[in-house]
């Protein structure tokens, strides 16, 4: 890939249903979770600015509970599970019987349980995914991280510091219950792996 | 705060304040808020630096604001410019945490660290002392700095609100 700044609109919707396949799995594996149905939403796949990318889930300065994935493999990448405060404190509500003290602080238990949640949803978006593409996909051990989520999204686009000021990302939205539930999932492959991504789906130039 | 006087700052983007302006960056993470004050002048700059060094750059034309090596003299440069002197500019810095830790992870990743440590050298080359900093760790930081008084002000989720 020579110029990153340009994707053919195939290659965007190839990358689109990379998405919702992962995130569709995802989706299914929360819905059995909680046992409730689960919307999604398309995915949403573009270069977009830095500073836009922290807009997405609230503002560089919002805090955030994120689980952190790095994927290993043919098609290195890194993965974000991210859930506004309020969001991640009604889906430990559903999921366990412990009683969260409102104080903007999370007991390691609950993060414990924030990070395994976040950990299942990746592992199922990612393995569904790896079958697609017949690709190997590693997930290393998920981190949990409660801070603000410019700090926490900048981690995951380093990589595209050295070739521009926007990066790629493949965005899907999650609805549970008329909203009470949302979460988001970002999947931002390396710059390098994209064209490893299209050969294996036939759409790439070799 | 009074919100006309308030200047942000965007991530690999610098910019310079005077007569009470506030300059703000969000949410740094890895990035490092460096900032430089002349105290005669009332003079303040601030950079969002979050890279290094610019010899790793792959992009054209290179962003400035972006690398620690190449924002440090563009800011030098702009405060000079609006009169501020050589020897009475101070530094203070906050931000280069390593915001998750991956085992067995390789050297490129701990980017926060290495962020600190081109600041560093940049002001050591340019002689200019470095009041205060408030870096690393494993959470993010949101940094103010008034020109009026040079004040850095640090906030983070676990630690609330400093001075430096």
């Amino acid at each position: 890939m020579t110029n990153f700044n340009r994707f053919e609109a195939f290659e965007l919707d190839v990358l689109k249903e990379v998405g919702n396949i992962g995130a569709g799995n995802a989706a299914t594996a929360l819905s059995t979770l909680l046992n409730k149905p689960v919307d999604m939403s398309v995915p949403s796949v573009r270069l977009m600015p830095f500073e836009e990318i922290a807009e997405r889930v609230g503002g560089s300065e919002q805090v955030v509970v994120a689980v952190f994935l790095r994927v290993e493999g043919d098609v290195p990448s890194n993965m974000f599970f991210i859930i506004q405060e309020e969001y991640a404190q009604h889906l430990m509500e559903q999921l366990i019987p412990l009683q969260h003290v409102n104080d903007g602080v999370y007991s390691e238990m609950e993060l414990s349980v924030l990070c395994e949640i976040g950990n299942i949803l990746a592992g199922s978006y990612l393995s569904s995914l790896a079958d697609f593409t017949k690709l190997q996909m590693m997930p290393s051990v998920p981190i949990v991280a409660h801070d603000m989520a410019g700090a926490i999204l900048s981690y995951g686009i380093m990589h595209y510091g050295q070739m521009g000021d926007s990066a790629l990302l493949i965005e899907t939205k999650f609805i549970e219950d008329c909203k009470t539930i949302e979460g988001q999932f970002f999947l931002i492959p390396d710059p390098d792996s994209f064209q490893k991504i299209f050969q294996s789906l036939g759409v790439g130039s070799s | 705060m009074i919100s006309d006087k308030l200047i942000k700052v965007g991530m690999a983007d610098l910019n310079i304040a005077s007569n009470g302006e506030v300059l703000k960056t969000t949410g740094l993470g890895s990035c490092v808020g460096l900032t430089l004050y002349d105290p005669r002048k009332h003079l303040a700059g601030m950079a969002h630096v979050m890279l290094p060094s610019s010899s790793i750059a792959r992009e054209n034309p290179v962003n400035i604001a972006k690398y620690a090596d190449t924002a440090i003299p563009r800011l030098i440069e702009l405060l000079l410019k609006n009169g501020a002197s050589m020897n009475t500019l101070r530094a203070k810095m906050a931000g280069g945490s390593q915001m998750f830790t991956l085992p067995g992870q390789n050297d490129t990743l701990r980017i926060g660290p290495r962020n600190v440590e081109s600041c560093l050298l940049l002001l050591e080359e340019y002689k200019i002392p470095l009041l205060a900093q408030d870096t690393g760790g494993n959470f993010g930081r949101t940094i103010e700095i008034n020109s009026d008084n040079g004040i850095l002000s640090v906030r983070s989720v676990q630690f609330g609100t400093k001075e430096l």
